[in-house]
């Protein structure tokens, strides 16, 4: 049995199942960062003094471009689909991998620097909510690059049975992909700046 | 969303235009981070730099300018509890702030004066 409106909308909501649901998925991940947003403001305004100048803040200004240029080929990955360009949708799907990618190898050395001078979280009430809110970011990375890899590799037979149904869950993961750069843009200043 | 080819055509110019602005973005809350500001100013300028950051991606790359009606519906609850979500910690240390830790509780629990 075929599941009803993966492609064709609903006629009460106009939306496909995919897409309201996934955005209702991005409200609750909106909840879980909220919160630990509220308890990062909870602890900074409860410490007598909160350190500055600890983190690399050039390492997270290139971070925050290689996320911004990811992206960007994201919805590039979507736009060359749309116009049945098979071999850009590609090419940009691969750039986009290859960016979060890039993106986790720079956090791998910001961490690693901590952790060589023994500041793990465990170190100061800034580092804990720091290594909390950027290892849930990263793990949301993580998964955003495992759905991309299944998109390039056994996900992709889709377009030739369903080609509308592909360009739906390309989108869906743009979807995700872009939240997950909205929130490294509050994170950035928030942890690196302020 | 766009769903003819020339439509999307027109998008993929803006897509690049968006990118290119959120580079320049990040390169001025970084600049003015070096100016060291004093701490409220300074988070004002970095929080309303992100929030102009944050609805240039949701309304262009993830096409919120031009969606359903539902969309909107969840996305404005969620915003609602969003806030409730951060106005709780607000009203927690809301009469605390900038008195050091224990302070607070000592003051409390004086005995009044006779």
């Amino acid at each position: 049995m075929n599941i009803p409106y993966t492609v064709e909308e609903r006629p009460d909501s106009g939306l496909a199942n995919g897409k309201l649901g996934i955005w209702l998925f991005l409200a609750s991940e909106v909840m879980l960062f909220g919160a630990l947003f509220s308890t990062y403001i909870i602890l900074r305004t409860g410490a007598p003094e909160w350190p500055h100048g600890e983190l690399n803040i050039w390492l997270g200004m290139i971070n925050t471009f290689i996320l911004i240029a990811s992206s960007v080929t994201m919805v590039m990955a979507w736009a060359e689909l749309k116009l049945h360009n098979w071999a850009r949708h590609r090419l940009f799907l691969i750039l986009t991998f290859v960016l979060a990618g890039v993106f986790l190898v720079n956090k791998y050395f910001e961490y690693s620097s901590h952790f060589a001078k023994g500041e793990g979280p465990w170190h100061s009430t800034f580092l804990a909510i720091y290594f909390t809110l950027t290892g849930l970011h990263g793990l949301h990375i993580v998964g955003g690059m495992v759905v991309m890899a299944y998109l390039l590799g056994p996900g992709a037979i889709l377009f030739k049975r369903n080609p509308e149904q592909f360009v739906n869950r390309i989108e869906y993961t743009g979807l995700y992909w872009h939240f997950v750069d909205l929130v490294w843009i509050f994170l950035f200043p928030v942890l690196y700046l302020l | 969303m766009h769903s003819d080819p020339e439509a999307i055509r027109k998008s993929v110019r803006q897509y690049f235009m968006i990118g290119a602005a959120l580079f320049v973005c990040t390169g001025i809350t970084v600049a003015v981070n070096q100016v060291h500001l004093a701490v409220p100013l300074a988070i004002t300028v970095a929080l309303i730099i992100a929030s102009i950051k944050g609805s240039m991606v949701a309304s262009v790359f993830m096409h919120l300018s031009h969606e359903k009606r539902w969309i909107y519906g969840a996305l404005i609850l969620t915003v609602l509890f969003f806030i409730v979500l951060m106005s709780v910690p607000m009203f927690t240390v809301g009469d605390s702030i900038g008195t050091p830790i224990g302070a607070a509780n000592a003051s409390h629990s004086q005995p009044p004066e006779r």
